[in-house]
């Protein structure tokens, strides 16, 4: 550091101390006033991005003696800096993640100023980890791209600041770090300002502001380096004290309030909580609940502190109304003349987050604002490169893909697009069965399709079809292993059923397979859409009044239930068709174990693909026990009892 | 429309009070954790403006070790009574039998009345979220820590395995038998902690403000003695000296610092000016290197 530097910081440091020690309670008034700002650093594993934040934190005095003590000691140990200190080991928290020297999730450090406190997302530059990044950027209102200027802009470089550029990060620092190993030396930064001017262009990025520093000896971060006087712009955390904040942007849009929670401790009082999202309301205002469109006017703003006359953007509330309406979690509250629209349809960007791929077709949860409702996805229009840019042609996503894909939820959920509000636009996919969070989504707009394609009504309905035929309507779902005797019992059945007058169909995998599904093979990505085909067809067929029964493997819990949830409650009969894997294959009617045993087959259920048995079938049929016209009698005692 | 602006602390408890919300529509049975420590006292302070004018719909859950200082334990209950909240203490019955204690027993104190004691009150009661007290500016791999944190069964916690957040959207779901614990004041610093209770008026244990009370110094900490329970050195006898503490545990692992704030302004004071950080004064993270990441994974707090 300069001596410049150091002087200058000593007097900032020596003016505020005299203020604490002077005047206390003048301090805490001031800094009762601080904003706050949320940003994320990105830049690649030896980037400098740990040795930076280490610097604000001990730069802003963040670090007590004690844990300088153990930096020192630990400096020595293990530290990359030689002698000096390693600011690094400050902020790479788990004891895995030191030894390997990376850090690989997303950790959050905080420090103060004269005039702000930050939350700082330590977002790791390693090659697989979009998935943090994203999740470190989506609170950020501002992101600080690491380049090492020995390096210039790099692969990874491009991709972070697609990714700040996708989550809707407005502000950019482009921090050329490194800048004491290079000689200071202007050209060099000039270059790599235009190399990234010509890129962030062509991605969208209009406005970013560039700055040389050198974390490592602290130049250009508290205040202008004398090593650098031909940088005439300001240093890092000045620039990070006076940025505006996206929060203060939110209150000049429309009123939006997602509905956390309805207090009702008694008979007199009911109030909707949720944290105000865009705009501001005032006692008085009209307002609209989505989506029922119903109306009514603010009563009162309540809080523990007494009623507020007005509330805006980021603040925790409980509005009451002046009229007894409907609304519930996951409704949204907007301003009457301006609500947001209501969709069951959208085109999205989804960043796949989970190691195993996504499935077009499977229902996962979403969660959006405070609702989670189930939705689906198609097959992707295309992924993204996030190297290169460039649109691929992708069939599904896998961990750290980020793609563009049409959604379908299971009802109409108020929104926005994302790049209004982040909110109302952005959403997490939750795997039905692991409860993980897969993925987190970004709403482009709503699909014209669900506001003009509209369900024509019929005038002979699903119950004079099934009146007509005098039965009612199944549908007889036979699932298990390759092998176990499905098509077997499903033809006994239903030649049982023929005898005693029903009208049936019997759905078989194997000829399925070889019209209506043959573009489809045997990924899981395929057997999804599989299921999904087979199960509209029934659905179709049980509206026509029959009785379907299904043979087919159909290996994952998450489609059969989805089909269950596509028919009437007590319509979907769940047959398992049980044996072991060992009896399936020393069966091998087909000689398809076989196959697969010696590789020829891929995919093959119960040898390189799962089975996930059902956990609560109508019916179990154990065929070690029972031969086939057995079977086929108790499935049909279950149907016509 | 009037515009406003937030300050940090407003934005932070906003953000705690969005948590807790959350927390309460989602689960099925919360239970808040209650230490009667400042970072405690803010967050049920919190809980009393997030679901007012109700009062918050879950019970506080204090798992007792027996050898907290004695004034914590006369502000516990008044505190659940002002917030209109029921208490519940849990004591460890094993450890109570055994007798273990501080001075005889090193860490399995803290693993057996905590980490054990934890575990077994969420069981018995059947809670599936817990709220805690815990920020990410206090430890090292604290800072890694989720607002929503998975626990298996077992309780235990897996750094690998952890949910991402994103925005303010919380996946509060689980499998039956799996827990989640809830860090409400994850981001908030000592300093926004003390600036609030400053700000708020909250009522704090005095034995953050500085007094005169019986010492002894052992390893580099000054511990008060608080009861008769402590045992004393032959030729150790207590000193009076004026001290406060930084932060509140059980008496005999608890450092004092030799202070002479005797009010909230100069307890910030002092914090502003001082060099060392807040968990220097407890005795249990100096276990190992990386103490808290092991605790963590085992289930303590």
């Amino acid at each position: 550091m300069t001596k410049k530097t150091t002087d200058q910081k000593a007097d900032q440091i020596y003016q505020t101390e005299a203020l604490i020690a002077e005047d206390i309670d003048a301090y805490l008034e001031h800094h009762q006033h601080k904003t706050m700002l949320r940003f994320i650093t990105c830049g690649s594993v030896d980037d400098g991005k740990s040795t930076l934040i280490g610097r604000l934190l001990y730069d802003s005095k963040m670090i007590f003696e004690d844990q300088l003590a153990t930096l020192e000691a630990d400096s020595k140990k293990m530290g990359t800096q030689g002698q000096e200190i390693d600011f690094a080991l400050l902020v790479d928290g788990l004891a895995a993640e030191r030894e390997q020297g990376i850090t690989i999730d997303v950790a959050y450090r905080f420090f103060a100023t004269e005039k702000r406190k930050f939350i700082v997302a330590d977002t790791p530059g390693h090659e697989q980890y979009t998935r943090n990044m994203v999740t470190g950027a989506s609170t950020a209102d501002l992101a600080v791209i690491l380049i090492d200027a020995r390096k210039g802009v790099l692969t990874q470089t491009r991709r972070h600041s697609y990714l700040a550029h996708l989550i809707g990060i407005r502000n950019i620092v482009l921090a050329v770090n490194k800048m004491d190993l290079v000689g200071y030396d202007e050209a060099v930064f000039n270059q790599i300002v235009a190399d990234y001017t010509a890129f962030a262009n062509s991605i969208g990025i209009t406005n970013f502001t560039s700055m040389p520093i050198s974390g490592f000896k602290g130049d250009n971060i508290t205040a202008p380096s004398a090593n650098m006087p031909w940088y005439k712009g300001s240093a890092l955390l000045p620039h990070l004290e006076t940025v505006e904040v996206d929060a203060t942007l939110d209150q000049a849009k429309p009123f939006r309030m997602p509905v956390q929670w309805v207090n009702r401790p008694n008979l007199d009082f009911r109030g909707f909580a949720g944290m105000i999202s865009t705009g501001a309301i005032r006692k008085g205002d009209a307002i609209r609940v989505l989506p029922s469109g119903k109306t009514s006017t603010v009563s009162r703003i309540v809080t523990l502190d007494g009623d507020l006359e007005f509330a805006v953007a980021g603040e925790s509330v409980t509005l009451c109304f002046a009229d007894e309406i409907d609304c519930s979690r996951g409704q949204v509250i907007t301003i009457a003349d301006a609500p947001t629209e209501v969709s069951d349809q959208f085109e999205t960007t989804i960043v796949w987050m989970d190691e195993h791929e996504m499935l077009p077709g499977r229902p996962y949860w979403l969660k959006i604002g405070t609702q989670v409702v189930s939705a689906t996805v198609q097959q992707p229009k295309y992924q993204v490169n996030v190297n290169t840019m460039e649109h691929l042609a992708a069939k599904t996503l896998d961990l750290n893909a980020i793609g563009v894909a049409n959604i379908t939820t299971d009802r109409e959920i108020p929104f926005e697009a994302y790049a209004e509000n982040r909110d109302l636009g952005g959403f997490i996919l939750i795997d039905k069965m692991t409860n993980a969070t897969v993925a987190a989504g970004m709403i482009h707009f709503s699909l014209r399709r669900a506001q003009n394609v509209h369900r024509q009504a019929l005038d002979v309905s699903r119950e004079n079809h099934s009146a007509l035929k005098n039965q009612k309507p199944a549908v007889l779902w036979l699932t298990g292993l390759s092998g176990a005797g499905k098509s077997t019992i499903a033809n006994i059945v239903e030649r049982k059923l023929a005898r005693m007058n029903r009208h049936t169909f019997l759905l078989d995998g194997d000829n399925v397979r070889h019209g209506l599904n043959k573009d489809l093979g045997f990924t899981d990505a395929d057997r999804v859409e599989n299921i999904r085909r087979v199960g509209e067809v029934a659905k179709l067929m049980t509206d026509a009044g029959l009785i379907v029964i299904t043979a087919f493997i159909s290996p994952f819990r998450a489609e059969r239930d989805m089909v269950r949830a596509m028919m009437q409650p007590g319509e979907f009969v769940e047959v398992h068709i049980d044996t072991t894997l060992a009896e399936a294959e020393k069966r091998d009617v087909k000689g398809l174990y076989k196959k697969a045993r010696a590789g020829q087959l891929k995919n093959f259920t119960g040898i390189d693909s799962p089975y996930e048995a059902p956990d609560r079938p109508e019916i179990t049929i154990d065929t070690t026990k029972l031969t086939a016209e057995e079977a086929a009698d108790i499935i049909i005692a279950r149907l016509i009892p | 429309m009037a515009n406003k602006t937030l300050t940090h602390l407003r934005r932070l408890e906003a953000e705690s009070i969005h948590i807790m919300r959350e927390v309460v529509a989602e689960a099925e049975k919360p239970v808040m954790l209650y230490s009667v420590g400042k970072d405690s006292a803010v967050m049920l302070h919190l809980a009393k403006k997030a679901f007012y004018p109700a009062p918050p719909p879950f019970p506080l859950l204090h798992v007792d070790t027996t050898w907290k200082f004695r004034a914590m334990y006369d502000l516990r209950a008044k505190a659940a009574k002002d917030a209109g909240m029921e208490l519940l203490v849990y004591q460890n019955p094993e450890a109570k039998e055994k007798g273990i204690n501080p001075f005889d027993h090193g860490p399995l104190h803290t693993d057996m009345w905590k980490t054990e004691g934890l575990k077994q009150a969420l069981d018995l009661h059947g809670f599936d979220a817990a709220f805690g007290g815990a920020r990410r500016d206090e430890e090292k791999s604290r800072a890694k820590e989720r607002v929503f944190s998975f626990r298996t069964a077992n309780h235990r916690w897996d750094p690998k395995n952890q949910r991402p957040e994103l925005w303010h959207l919380y996946n509060a779901r689980k499998a039956k038998g799996e827990s989640m614990r809830v860090f409400p004041i994850s981001n908030w610093t000592e300093l926004d902690i003390w600036q609030y209770i400053h700000l708020e008026g909250i009522e704090i244990v005095p034995l953050y403000f500085s007094a005169p009370r019986p010492t002894v110094e052992r390893d580099g900490l000054i511990l008060m003695v608080d009861d008769e329970r402590f045992k004393l050195a032959p030729g150790e006898t207590p000193k009076m000296r004026s001290i406060r503490f930084r932060t509140l545990g059980c008496y005999p692992l608890t450092g004092a610092v030799e202070s002479e704030a005797k009010t909230l302004p100069e307890v910030i004071q002092e914090m502003l000016l001082t060099t060392t950080s807040e968990r220097q004064g407890r005795a249990i993270d100096k276990d190992q290197a990386a103490s808290m990441e092991k605790k963590k994974q085992e289930g303590y707090f």
